[in-house]
């Protein structure tokens, strides 16, 4: 994000500020190096994210002093205040964007859509404008000033403590506590091998097929966010945004359809070989392999013939 | 508590996508709509809630098209009421800033304690409809929600963060939340239920004129992603592929 904000700012001919909130966590700041400065806001309210204080927050201080445009993370916390604070200004949004370019002085967005099937592409209106950025479209390495975070950043970074520009008193959203999630389970982080399930193994029973597969191959089994909301497997096997990233060293998507959110979690993997029945699926340009079948079919055949070559 | 759970028309994805004429948008022609998958977990979280505390469902959707059976299926499910609202442009989609205006407009004659609502859909580009709903209302909102309790008069909604840690906030009502996941999977009805709710039940009709969608960006063009690199493709029947995915394992180490 900072490395299309930094894109951004010097298209532009503009500068980049960083907005950091929090409580106490003024040393955050450092690993924000490519930002031209960065703005703290510190309150206890602001501890731990709840969309209430941090919406307010954010559209008090974009009112303050509008810039052209504020580029918001496409996240589980982003996404709670992102559409508040363009109502609340009248400001407009553009979410799920991709990359961002200045093209004759005009910044223009690309948006993914569809599951990743669809780009939408446009100007970004001013005078200001939202924007919720999706990985994928930078290197986090581009977000960072080399070596950051160290003292020598820090001093480079100028940051400017502000109390936040708005009472966050009358909150109607409150964290009441944080739940870790249940262990025991298979750690899919520590997998070499991946048999990972989506929506494509169409019932629950199926699942057996996959984990006859994932035994044959030594591995563990994963899945796609359909899996998971279906109950058919814990959160602790999801792969994707909402998930686990994960870096095996080989990862089989079985009827994944590779959706952005699932895609997030799957960059480090060393090699991705797919298997889906709509050969549009935007898992095969991601993946090393690939191959247009059945999964039902494939994953029984798969498993015998690996069983017999670890046999001979 | 009367819930409300307003129900959004998205493409069905296992669709070709095509480009209408104009390259600014999709080609609607041939395309197939569905309710969007998160929305049917709203409405069987509403469902649930009932269940336990008593109340009333009620879903609201946009006539898109053909969305009468999807409310039908509602009630079948347990919603009481199923209201839909017909305007100008809404068969060729608006956009969810115009979206959640008409809701607004809708609602204001609905009593509700809460509005459940997919967290997102496939096919937003402005946002999603539940937190500019709960903008627009002046509502608090709490998105990617995977379970709620209820206790004296407010909610304690488990807002899942990556990685499977979950958050438990507490939302005063009304509010807004946007549901990633139900407690438990969607129900299934029968068939015969869905026939009978069309017999006996009523979906309410309103009319809300035109759509305003400002607040969302122009678009100059709409296209289908063109990838630098695909995947080398395996062909053949299962069996081939198979042993063409052995071949390839055994060359990547990966079979010791």
């Amino acid at each position: 994000m900072l490395a299309a904000g930094r894109e951004l700012a010097d298209g532009l001919g503009g500068r980049l500020t960083a907005l950091l909130l929090g409580h106490n966590t003024q040393e955050l700041a450092a690993t924000l190096g490519a930002a031209d400065s960065v703005t703290y806001v510190d309150h206890a309210a602001l501890a731990d994210f709840t969309p209430d204080a941090y919406q307010r927050t954010i559209a008090g201080m974009i009112k303050e002093d509008p810039p052209r445009a504020v580029l918001i993370g496409h996240t589980s916390m982003g996404m709670d205040v992102a559409c508040s604070v363009g109502i609340q200004l009248g400001v407009p949004l553009i979410t799920s964007c991709r990359t961002i370019r200045v093209e004759d002085g005009t910044p223009r967005y690309v948006s993914v859509t569809c599951g990743g099937k669809v780009m939408v592409e446009g100007e970004i209106p001013g005078p200001t404008c939202l924007v919720t950025m999706v990985p994928g479209g930078y290197k986090p390495e581009a977000g960072r000033r080399e070596g950051a975070p160290d003292p020598s950043t820090w001093l480079r970074t100028k940051i400017y403590e502000l109390a936040p520009p708005t009472e966050l008193n009358d909150l109607r959203v409150s964290l009441q506590r944080y739940v870790e999630p249940e262990a025991g389970d298979v750690d899919i982080t520590r997998e070499s091998i991946l048999v990972s399930v989506g929506r494509g193994i169409q019932q629950q029973d199926n699942l057996k097929l996959a984990e006859a597969l994932a035994a044959a191959l030594g591995g563990a089994v994963s899945a796609s966010r359909p899996i998971v909301d279906k109950g058919w497997l814990p959160t602790s096997r999801l792969v994707g945004k909402s998930g686990k990233a994960v870096k095996p060293r080989l990862y089989l998507a079985l009827g994944i359809s590779g959706a952005p959110e699932h895609m997030e979690g799957v960059p480090d993997c060393e090699t991705l070989i797919a298997i889906n029945t709509d050969e549009r699926a935007p898992i095969f340009d991601a993946a090393r392999y690939g191959a247009v079948a059945d999964v039902l079919k494939l994953m029984p055949v798969l498993t015998e013939k690996i069983k017999q070559a670890k046999g001979g | 508590m009367d819930i409300v759970v307003p129900i959004k028309f998205v493409p069905d994805l296992v669709e070709e996508m095509e480009i209408g004429e104009s390259g600014k948008a999709l080609d609607r022609t041939f395309m197939r709509l569905i309710p969007s998958e998160q929305d049917d977990h709203a409405l069987e979280q509403a469902l649930l809630l009932k269940e336990r505390h008593g109340g009333t469902v009620t879903v609201v959707t946009l006539d898109a098209g053909d969305v009468d059976e999807t409310l039908f299926t509602a009630v079948a499910n347990g919603a009481d009421r199923a209201v839909k609202v017909r305007g100008e442009g809404f068969d060729k989609g608006i956009n969810n800033h115009a979206a959640s205006a008409v809701l607004q407009e809708a609602l204001k004659d609905i009593p509700f304690d809460l509005i459940l609502t997919g967290t997102q859909a496939v096919d937003d580009l402005d946002g999603s409809v539940g937190p500019l709903l709960a903008a627009r209302l002046g509502l608090p909102y709490v998105g990617y929600i995977t379970g709620i309790a209820l206790e004296d008069g407010k909610v304690v909604a488990r807002k899942e963060y990556p990685g499977g840690m979950v958050a438990e906030m507490e939302v005063a009502l009304p509010a807004v939340l946007g549901i990633q996941a139900a407690e438990k999977p969607p129900r299934y009805v029968v068939t015969s239920l869905v026939l009978e709710a069309m017999k006996t039940a009523t979906i309410e009709e309103r009319e809300a004129g035109g759509a305003d969608c400002s607040g969302a960006a122009g678009v100059t063009r709409v296209y289908l992603p063109q990838a630098a690199e695909r995947a080398r493709m395996l062909e053949g029947d299962a069996n081939q592929v198979a042993d063409a995915l052995v071949a390839l394992l055994k060359e990547h180490r990966l079979l010791s």
